[in-house]
């Protein structure tokens, strides 16, 4: 059987699922210690006095430290995007020492022999703050005269940046449709099924210790970079571990301050430390996403054709630029377009610092936002010229003939095919049908009114060519490494750089190498997420694992079955260019008999009694592969949403999504990721949003009232695939883990205006709760 | 779940464990499913000195039949009340209400009486319990044993009429289903784990299509369950028509305080209250 395409279960769910597995958390070794962190209460203040003598007084308290303890060898927290040449980059300390500028920030820690102990002696230390003023608005915070989040810095503004192309205001100018609308992303916490947890274990003493760290994380090997850049450890003395990792969303790509003081106090006390978050710090501490006020303006003619766009942005940073920070909301930047053609296009975001948690990527990571915006516009325009939401969208895309197309953003899209996928979502969904009931019930006056949402999208996946990372300043390369090794039973390890966190990879690339080496997949064993073991790579994030890691092995699975062929062809006394290699056998074309299996020839690099000359022995190969461009998946979202216009709920009654990843290694995990996309996504529109109150503290620090929805308050999805392979990499795939997250929200959100638009109503905040969509109804004024 | 240091006691008996609430002094806590208790422990919004585990009092867990009433054992879990024939039969609103607690897992570990005694006005079972006219068994060491009005019970916001060494041993709820009775438990939220933004539990017996008995109770419009009795007055004797159930259901927020939150203002809860007394009243006397 091709291993490529078969949906096989995946290999790693048992062990996932029951958690009888290596998640950090799990790990004590002998001796441990256990830190816990005192946060801030504040949002903003001076820190005047730490008392922590109490503290330490207590029963099997080790140590308590502060940031001032700590000031001399702590460093500050990095922050690899620096997108404007004058971009302003406050010093960030993983523990503050003078100021703490929101709250959950870390102001203290205990070390102790035990988490309980640990946990009561923070309540014995002391803190004098002296509250300074707080800014938690961001379109307030640029006004002139606004407080500060970082004094020395006399703005709240971090940078601008521009994007341009295109005459816009030729486009603008007597454009018989201008649209202009203010969207607000709201403010989200990532919300990983595993809290994050850091261990630290060290080995030896001075100069020669050397550093295990164990991170909940999705970036071993950026983590491993970061660590010695920031501590001064050398970085051949510090080797991270990522176990199991149970879910990031983005929020585990970062260099946290609790991985740093690790290393630290491992460093100090000489035992291994261990952190392990509780869901409520988690919510203050980890980044947060999305959080952006987008003033948007499209220029249409009369019959809806597109003309131009202009996009202004604010971007909520925080009190802090973390890893990637800055460049999130600029991800969007080359999104705004989607799938349609239009002749100028501007982009400006302003970077705004305010006394909140430091956002970061989340699934999606500046795409959702894009996506949004255009989407929700396409849907107003149609409204305003009066035709089909579907038909404005169809008069505006790319068609499948004019691929690859050079976008207005600047982005070259390989392939796709709109018209497919759409098609394909219209049938699925009975769109004509439920158009008719919708019509019944706006006649009856159908307490129960029925809202039909579209969604098309794009995103730029397979992150990324090198090249083009460069020219936008981020700090590392994109590409991905892999290797393949024949062991001499015949058995075969892979080795990736991608570090999976729930992604499936060790079931996805053990089919990749089974199909390409002609091996049971059973023979097949994927090592990752360890620097020792996996000393090159670039992690996951992205949607790029795939697409970049995996055409990485399958690279590498090719070089070495040349390798091999090289080896058979002498064994076999039979010229290279003869070999065919198929179902893991070489064969000599013509001569059914003679022939060997990759197994056979294993063994024989192995014994190296009789190589061609020049041939080194053993069978392995590696692969770093640097993508030529993104891939670009794309899709079609319909929503059917019921709304209860007495209360104001939303009931989703039916959602398609019919998506084009390119090919498919593995549908059942393609499947599963679409369905926790729509699921992230959907949260997005009806029910999650970290909420600050008015002195800057998070009201939304328990699942109780940061709204998570389960399986209960969603519907049964349909999905189905087009399949138009990315022309961009061998394997054909452009990956799949955050086209749910994009597509859904906008489609939820059209639904709903959808279904109100008969009552005035043209916006509904996100979340859509029913207080909203009630208010909503109540301000436009019912029929 | 890195809770303060308490001390623990396990009683097996009624008796002991009125006797180790009596010893322990005010700070101590009596610990039954743990729904409610251990996120505060967890939290560190609550510091007991010691916890009394009522886990191992098999006899707390009953439900029994009394005569005109049913009698609820105080650590009977949620799943337990739900499945229980006797309960299903003569409170058929305690089931259905009951079925909407949590979710699964936490109505396999959550009490019945656990949940009156936290006495969360955002908790559903309350309302009911208020609604039913139930009344509440105590015992304590000092004073034996005490029958408490569900009216008189909900004291305040988390706060009810149990003194420090009191322990609730069981519910007794006068009989209401059967022949005439029709209930129904309307409860709003925004997800299926979410706490009621609003609940209405409505219990109504009609005798040859005349109102005979209405109880409403409201979930979360105040810091105590409340009756809505301007809602109950004018039903009282109606034949139901449309007309009165609308008219009537337009009173439900009369007399509430309605808590502003996250996930609704007063004003919200107040037209929720409205419709969803409705909706409830509709469905209980739609056969």
């Amino acid at each position: 059987m091709t291993e490529i395409g078969h949906a096989r279960p995946r290999a790693e769910d048992a062990r996932l699922v029951t958690g009888r597995t290596r998640w950090t958390d799990n790990l004590t070794p002998a001796g441990t210690l256990h830190v816990a962190y005192l946060r801030s209460p504040h949002a903003h203040a001076r820190i005047d006095r730490v008392d922590v003598e109490a503290a330490r007084r207590r029963p099997n308290v080790v140590a308590v430290l502060t940031g001032k303890d700590l000031a001399e060898e702590q460093g500050a927290l990095p922050c690899a995007w620096q997108v404007t040449e004058d971009m302003k980059l406050p010093a960030h300390p993983p523990m503050a020492v003078d100021e703490v500028r929101y709250a959950g920030e870390p102001v203290a820690c205990v070390v102790a022999r035990d988490r309980y102990s640990a946990a009561d002696a923070l309540e014995d230390i002391d803190v004098d703050y002296s509250p300074l003023p707080v800014v938690l608005d961001m379109e307030r915070a640029v006004e002139d005269g606004a407080d500060l989040v970082h004094s020395d810095l006399g703005t709240n503004a971090s940078y601008t940046w521009v994007f341009e192309q295109g005459d816009l205001d030729a486009a603008m100018r007597d454009a018989p449709v201008l649209l202009e609308r203010r969207f607000v992303q709201q403010r989200l916490i990532p919300t990983a099924m595993e809290p994050r947890a850091v261990l630290c274990e060290p080995d030896g003493s001075g100069p020669n210790m050397d550093f295990t760290l164990y991170s909940s994380t999705q970036i071993p090997h950026i983590l491993r970079l970061m660590l010695a850049v920031v501590t001064e450890i050398p970085e051949h003395r510090i080797r991270v571990v990522a176990p199991d990792v149970g879910g990031g969303f983005g929020s585990k790509l970062q260099v946290y301050g609790e991985e740093v003081l690790a290393l630290l106090l491992a460093r100090r006390l000489g035992r291994p430390v261990k952190w392990t978050e509780s869901r409520s710090e988690g919510n203050m501490a980890v980044h947060h996403g999305r959080d952006q006020v987008q003033k948007v303006t499209l220029a249409a003619d009369r019959d809806g054709t597109l003309r131009g766009l202009k996009v202004e942005l604010l971007a909520d940073m925080g009190a802090y630029l973390m890893l990637v920070t800055p460049g999130v909301p600029l991800l969007g930047a080359f999104m705004f377009n989607g799938i349609y053609k239009m002749d100028a296009y501007s982009f400006t975001c302003t970077g705004v610092f305010t006394n909140k948690t430091p956002t970061d990527a989340y699934r999606g990571a500046g795409r959702p936002e894009a996506t949004f915006a255009i989407e929700r516009l396409m849907d107003e325009l149609a409204a305003e010229i009066g035709v089909d939401p579907v038909e404005v969208r169809r008069r505006n895309w790319i068609t499948h003939e004019e691929f690859p197309y050079d976008t207005i953003a600047g982005l070259t899209y390989d392939t796709g095919n709109y018209e497919a996928a759409t098609e394909k979502a219209l049938a699925l969904f009975e769109y004509d049908k439920l158009r008719a009931e919708q019509h019944d019930r706006r006649e009856r006056r159908d307490p129960v009114q029925l809202g039909i949402g579209v969604s098309t999208y794009t995103e730029m996946c397979g992150l990324a060519p090198s090249r083009v990372l460069g020219s936008l300043s981020y700090g590392a390369g994109g590409w991905e490494h892999a290797s393949v090794r024949l062991l001499p039973s015949g058995k075969v390890e892979v080795v990736t750089g991608s570090s999976a966190h729930g992604q499936g990879h060790e079931t996805a690339w053990a089919q990749i190498a089974a199909d390409r080496l002609g091996v049971p997949f059973e023979d097949v064993r994927v090592l990752h997420g360890d620097t020792a073991v996996s000393p090159k790579g670039m992690d996951t994030y992205g949607s790029r694992s795939l697409a970049v890691g995996g055409v990485a092995l399958y690279r590498a699975c090719d070089k070495v079955v040349d390798k091999a062929r090289t080896i058979a062809a002498h064994m076999l006394e039979a010229s290279e260019d003869d070999l065919e290699f198929g179902g893991g056998r070489f064969s000599v074309r013509g001569v059914e008999a003679a022939g060997l299996s990759i197994q056979e020839v294993t063994q024989a690099a192995f014994a190296a009694h009789d190589l061609p000359d020049g041939v080194e022995p053993s069978l392995d190969s590696d692969v770093t592969h640097d993508p030529e461009n993104f891939s670009f998946p794309h899709g079609t979202h319909l929503c059917a949403v019921e709304i209860d216009t007495e209360t104001g709920f939303t009931k989703i009654r039916r959602y398609v999504a019919v998506d084009d990843v390119g090919n498919v290694v593995n549908p059942l995990i393609v499947e599963g990721q679409v369905h926790g996309g729509l699921a992230q996504g959907i949260a997005q529109a009806l029910y999650e949003e970290a909420v600050y109150d008015a002195d800057g503290n998070l009201t939304t620090t328990t699942m109780a009232d940061y709204l998570v929805p389960s399986a209960a308050d969603l519907p049964s999805f349909t999905t189905d695939r087009t399949e138009t392979p990315a022309a961009g990499n061998p394997l054909g795939v452009k990956g799949v883990g955050e086209a749910g997250t994009i597509a859904s929200t906008p489609a939820v959100v059209n639904a709903i205006v959808d279904a109100l638009r008969p009552y005035g109503v043209r916006d509904v905040p996100m979340p859509c709760t029913p207080e909203r969509v009630w208010t909503a109804l109540r301000e436009g004024g019912a029929r | 779940m890195i809770p303060p240091t308490f001390e623990y006691l396990r009683p097996r008996t009624p008796d002991e464990a009125v006797r180790m609430l009596a010893d322990a002094g005010e700070d101590a806590k009596v610990l039954a499913g743990g729904q409610s208790l251990m996120p505060l422990l967890r939290l560190r919004l609550a510091y007991p000195e010691a916890l009394v585990d009522l886990d191992r009092i098999a006899e707390l867990r009953e439900i029994r039949d009394d005569g005109d009433a049913i009698v609820i054992g105080a650590t009977a879990t949620h799943h337990q009340v739900v499945r229980d024939p006797l309960v299903r039969e003569h409170a058929p609103l305690v089931a259905a209400a009951t079925a909407t607690v949590a979710d699964p897992a936490v109505r396999h570990r959550g009490t019945f009486g656990g949940s009156l005694a936290h006495a969360d006005p955002a908790g559903d079972l309350p309302a009911v319990a208020l609604a039913l006219d139930a009344v509440l068994l105590a015992r304590s060491a000092s004073g034996g044993e005490r029958e408490i009005p569900a009216r008189e019970f909900f004291a305040d916001w988390m706060t009810t009429a149990l003194e420090p060494d009191e322990l609730l041993t069981g519910v007794r709820i006068p009989k209401a289903g059967g022949p005439g009775w029709g209930f129904r438990y309307e409860k709003f939220h925004r997800t299926a784990q979410a706490w009621a933004i609003v609940g209405v539990a409505c219990a109504v017996r009609r005798v040859q299509g005349a109102v005979e008995d209405v109880r409403i109770g409201l979930t979360n419009m105040g810091p105590v369950p409340v009756r809505a009795s301007a809602v109950e007055e004018r039903l009282a004797g109606s034949t139901l028509s449309d007309g009165a159930l609308r008219e009537a259901s337009d009173h439900a927020a009369e007399g509430t305080e309605p808590p502003s939150d996250l996930h609704g203002s007063a004003e919200y809860r107040s037209h929720l209250a409205r419709v969803l007394t409705r909706r409830a009243l509709t469905a209980a006397t739609a056969r």
